[in-house]
Parts: structure tokens; sequence; C-alpha cells
């Protein structure tokens, strides 16, 4: 895909970040609006896709770093998720330890839903980086098939 | 912290654990990432393990995520059951520790068998997801959760039999079972979404309690029954079953064998637990009997001509399926008859059950020597091979044993399993058993042909150089064989303790409900 005119970059420029910034902040009210983590992620992770639109494949692969989608928000979102529900574990597994009843204010810094507000910006980031990775993955797909034969793995017939 | 209680949720939590540190463990090496793959899969064999010595010694254990105690189903006097339950009776552990041994033996044998390709850490993710989805469709008591298990298991095995993405047959089966998969999982949230809208449960143990039959009860029976008989590969809709087993990884054919037994559970839970004494009418269950019947002799029959080995042990798998349709079958048609339930019906289901074990294992062990075969050889063409057994001693006398417990003969498990179908089938019609004998008898047959072919006969010059595989590979079979073994050494103790439990469980509706809803139902 090449990349397209300079008023459709220009306009790139500025929206993805506003993209950017809506994700977060569905992710972040997810425990008590409508969305959540998947819906934010999946707006957050649209930030790929103006890139890609707007100034083609070639550039946007030089720039990104799929380690850093894959370890990095994947990893981070799946760990800390799995492990907000470990932590619940003497009483129940994803037992929400961190909530309050309504109307008591919260001991901690954190909203009365407790561990549904960092298991929502949990998934958040993870859908982020999953999103982003399959995009990215898919768009080489496509490339890989136009431009050159796939690699070949030893070891196995044909 | 008592440990017990927890169980239900560890089964579930260690492989998704496994799963989402792979690739963490991956950025240190080849090292670490197989132990994560081993200490993963061997931490949920420890758990399935001690999950069912808990439930044969304390009964239906139920599991209430994120509840104030784990085994609060009903809080603060509600009607109906609220949050994601697990419910775990003794057939739901049978199966989860049926389910972690194949996991755990296809993982050993899977570290030397990949070792020659790349992206491994995807592998190890990818296995353990598919082993936790597996898991989940064992002891979940909620059919939308089922569904949820179900898409996981589903999703992870299209990544892992289009492994080798540079295979075109590969890609192929991939996405025959994605077809075949998504259509089957669209049934299942179909027939949910119709119980949900009716009853406004979607918890298995509330609503086979209030279940009444009518239309839409009939038409949801009919997608859950048509997709869940889709998965496990019954007869006329198996024909994704031999692609997707012989091109995937023979680590991960040993796992999806297991995993179309979760879709067997699922099928026999929907059948006895939800519907159980409400079916009425003997119409299922002679429908699942003929699908058992159809499955056997036209997937043996497809099977004795195949001459590339894993097509035609996937043939096979078809076929033995058919058998625990076939006793399961028999069983459901005597659920609403006491007498000729204790007479024979129980031995039917007791057969299905020990053959759903017998299948797993040496089904398992089957695909495990095939990829030996084919790690050693290079081939998978059976017209290729020959003279193997003195070249590779090990593998060849795991084949004969496989071999000889899927083909029934007497003193192995897959004999026991077999006579036990047999003979109680024979109670409802003698031509069933007659169908059965014959299916068994060319199973035979079809091994006897492998085992000349590929280990027999003269030797070929062109595998001069062909040697005896790995250890790790060597040691994933032995788990195997190791089961198979003890369940034909012991096949008393085998049949008192894990298969007649089970059977129990599975018939008595009661308790299953019970255990959610409170004893006074």
């Amino acid at each position: 895909m090449n990349p397209l005119s300079l008023i459709v970059r220009v306009g790139c420029d500025i929206f993805a970040w506003f993209m950017l910034v809506f994700g977060t902040n569905v992710i972040i009210h997810g425990y008590m609006s409508p969305g959540g983590g998947f819906q934010g992620g999946a707006i957050a992770a649209t930030f790929i896709v103006f890139l890609l639109v707007a100034y083609g494949s070639r550039r946007v692969h030089s720039w990104v770093n799929e380690g850093i989608y894959d370890v990095l928000f994947d990893e981070l979102g799946l760990l800390s998720f799995i492990i907000l529900a470990f932590l619940g574990l003497p009483t129940s597994f994803f037992f929400n330890y961190l909530a309050t009843p309504l109307g008591v204010a919260s001991p901690w810094f954190t909203p009365g839903a407790g561990t549904i507000f960092f298991m929502s910006i949990a998934v958040g980031i993870e859908v982020t980086g999953a999103l982003s990775l399959v995009i990215l993955n898919m768009h080489r797909g496509i490339r890989l098939f136009s431009e050159s034969p796939m690699e070949e793995e030893l070891g196995h017939d044909r | 912290m008592n440990l017990n209680e927890h169980l239900p949720a560890l089964l579930l939590a260690v492989p998704l654990l496994g799963a989402f540190t792979a690739p963490l463990f991956s950025l240190g090496g080849k090292f670490l990432r197989n132990a994560a793959l081993l200490a993963a899969t061997f931490l949920t064999l420890v758990v399935a393990f001690l999950l069912w010595r808990h439930v044969s010694a304390a009964g239906v254990a139920v599991y209430v995520m994120g509840a104030k105690s784990a085994a609060l189903t009903l809080p603060s006097g509600m009607k109906f059951p609220i949050r994601i339950i697990l419910e775990v009776d003794a057939f739901s552990a049978f199966m989860a520790l049926t389910g972690a041994i194949a996991s755990f033996a296809g993982a050993l044998f899977s570290l030397n068998y990949m070792n020659r390709f790349t992206g491994l850490n995807r592998f190890v993710s990818l296995y353990c997801l598919l082993t936790a989805g597996m898991l989940g469709m064992m002891v979940t008591g909620d059919l939308f959760n089922f569904f949820v298990f179900f898409e996981v298991a589903s999703i992870a095995s299209f990544g892992l039999i289009a492994f080798w993405r540079d295979k075109p047959e590969a890609i192929e089966a991939s996405f025959k079972y994605a077809l075949v998969s998504q259509v089957a999982s669209m049934f299942i949230l179909v027939a949910a979404g119709a119980l949900y809208g009716k009853y406004n449960i979607l918890n298995m143990a509330a609503m086979g309690s209030v279940l009444t039959l009518g239309t839409l009860e009939k038409v949801a029976l009919v997608f859950l029954v048509g997709a869940l008989a889709c998965k496990c590969g019954a007869f006329p809709m198996h024909m994704w079953l031999p692609d997707a087993y012989a091109e995937a990884p023979s680590g991960v054919t040993c796992l999806l064998v297991a995993v179309s037994q979760a879709s067997l559970y699922g099928l026999m839970r929907v059948c006895f637990s939800l519907y159980g004494v409400t079916l009425g009418s003997s119409f299922l269950p002679w429908v699942i009997i003929l699908l058992g019947l159809a499955s056997m002799f036209f997937g043996v029959s497809m099977a004795v001509v195949q001459h590339e080995i894993k097509r035609l042990m996937g043939y096979h798998s078809v076929s033995q399926v058919g058998y625990m349709l076939l006793g399961l079958g028999a069983g459901l048609l005597v659920l609403p008859d006491p007498a000729a339930l204790a007479s024979y019906g129980l031995t039917a289901i007791s057969g299905g059950i020990y053959h759903m074990f017998n299948y797993t294992m040496y089904k398992a062990l089957l695909f495990l020597t095939a990829g030996a075969i084919y790690y050693a050889t290079g081939t998978r063409d059976l017209n290729e091979m020959g003279g193997l057994a003195k070249k590779m001693p090990y593998t060849t006398f795991m084949f004969v044993i496989a071999a000889a417990a899927i083909s029934g003969l007497p003193p192995f498990n897959g004999f026991v399993s077999k006579l036990l179908i047999y003979e109680s089938v024979f109670a409802i019609h003698p031509a069933l058993t007659v169908v059965a004998l014959l299916t068994s008898v060319l199973t035979l047959a079809s091994f006897v042909k492998v085992f000349q072919t590929a280990f027999l006969g003269p030797r070929k010059f062109s595998l001069s150089g062909v040697k005896e595989v790995p250890s790790g590979m060597l040691l994933g079979m032995t788990v195997l064989t190791v089961a198979i073994i003890g369940a034909s050494l012991f096949p008393t103790w085998t049949l008192s303790h894990l298969v007649e439990p089970a059977a129990k469980a599975l018939v008595d509706q009661g308790a299953y409900i019970g255990a959610v809803m409170g004893g006074g139902m």
C-alpha cells in the first residue's frame, strides 16, 4: 500500500492521537460506563490502522518494533490480569479484595470497583497490543504473498 | 487456605498462567521455554489428579469464581445461582485427568519433536491455551462458559494445526477445521441463547432443574447435539478430522485427541445432566446409537484403504468415537427405565466412559509413534517404510502395545471396554454387537497391515540411516504406555475406582443439580 496525499497524512497526524486518548478514556472508565477494556483497547488499536492507511505499510513496518507490542503490551496485560485473579485466591479465584461497599469511601486511591478497575485496564492494555499485532501481521501477510515466496521451514517434507 | 477447595479453579489457572508466561520465559532461551511448557503441563496433571482424588472422596465439587466463599452458589437467599460456576463431578474429574495425562505426554514428546522448528514460544502458548480450553470444557457448569472454552480450544487448535504454515496441506486442514468449528460454536451459542431467553439462567444444573421439554428445548437440543457430534468427529461430519489430525504436529495431535473427547463429554453432559429423563422419547438415543454405528463402520472402512500413517489413524479415530457414542447412546436409551439401567444400561455407560479413557491413551500413543516414525524416517507413507523394528525397538514395542489395545486384543484395556459395550448393547439388539465386532476385526486387520509394512519386512536401503528417536520423545510415549499397561494390569481397580464412579455420576442428574441448587431438589 502506498502513502496517501499530504492532506490525509496531516489529518492522520492529528486524529490518530485523539483515537489513542479516546481509547484510553474508554479503558479507564470501563468499570462504570459503557465500554471497557476490550472496547477501549480496540479503539486504541485503530491508531496503527490510521498510520497504515495514511503512511503505507512499508514505512509503518519500519517504524514499529513488534517486540514492544508482543512482550510489553500483551505480557503486561495478560500477566497483571491473571495475577490480580490469583491474588484473590485465599478467598476465591477472581475475588474482588479491593472493593468497597456502595457509599463508603475507598481507603485506597482506587475506585470502589476494586480489582474490576485494574482488570479493565489490564484487558485494555492486552487488547491494544494484541489487535495492533493482528493488524500488522495480517497486513504483512498480504505483502508476503504478493511480493516474495514464503520462507520454508526446514525438517519436514512437502 | 484450603487447597482442595480451590482445585477446580487451579485446574484452569495453571495452564492459563503457563500460556501467559510462555513468551516471557522464551526470552530466557530454549531451556527456560521448554521448562515452562513441562512445568505447566505437569502441574496441570498434578492438579487434575488431586482434584480427581478430592472428588472421589468428597463428592461433587463446586467452585464459584469471585465469591466470598468458593462454594457459595446461592448468595443471600437467591433462587438462581450467579457468577461463573465450575462444577466437577466424578465424570468431569475423570475426563480432566485423562486430558491432563494426554497433555503432559504430548508436551514431553514435543520438546524434541518440535526442536527443529521456529516460533516455538507461540507453540508453547497455544499448547497451554488448548489445554486450558479443553479442561475448561470439562469442568465448567455453565452453558455459556462451555461455549467460551469451546472457542478458546478451537482457536488455539487452528493455530496449532497450521503450525507448519508453509505447508499448504496444513493451512487447508486448519481452514477446514476452522469452518467446522465456527459453525459448531455458533450452533452452541444459538442453543445457549435460546435456552437463556426462555429460562433466564445459563447454569446447567439450575437449568436442568427447571427444564421441561417443548419445541424450543428440542430445537436447542438438536443444535447442541449437532454441534458437539460434529466436533467429536462422528460420521457424517467427520471430514475435518483425518486432515486435521494428520497435518498437526504429532504432539499436538495427541492433545487434539483429548480435545475431541471434551466435545464428547459436553454431548454427554447435555444429554444426561441438562435434559436427562425429560428427554422422554427414545428418538435421540437412537440417533446417537446410529451415529455411533455409522461412525464405527464407515470410519474403519475408510481407514483400511489408507496408506498414509497419520491419516489412517485419523480415520480410526472416527471409528473409535463410534464405540463411545454406541455405549453412551445405549445408556441414554434405558435411562428412564431403572431395571434396564441397572441390568445393562450402567454397563454400557461404563463401557463408553472407559473407552473414552482407553481411546485417549492408545490413540494418543499411536499418533506419537507415528510422529516418531516420521521424525526418524522423514516420511508418513507406509509404502516407503519397512524393517523399522530393528532400528527403533522402543518405538516398535510401544506401537505394538497401542495397536493391540486399539484392536481389543484380550489382556489390554481396549478389550475390557469393548467387551463391556458388546455385552450391554447385545441386550438392546444383537445387530449392534455384530457391527461393533466387525469394526474391531477390521481395526485389527488395518493395524496388522501397519505393523507389517512399517516395522517388519525387508529393510529399505533408503532407510539405512534411521536411528531410534531422542529420549524426550520416548519418555512422552512411555507416559501413555504406562497408563495403558496400568489399566490393563488392574482392570478391576480401574473399573471400580475410576470408571464406575464416573458412570454413576453421569446418570445421577439429581446430585449434579443438588450440588449447585442445594440439597432439597
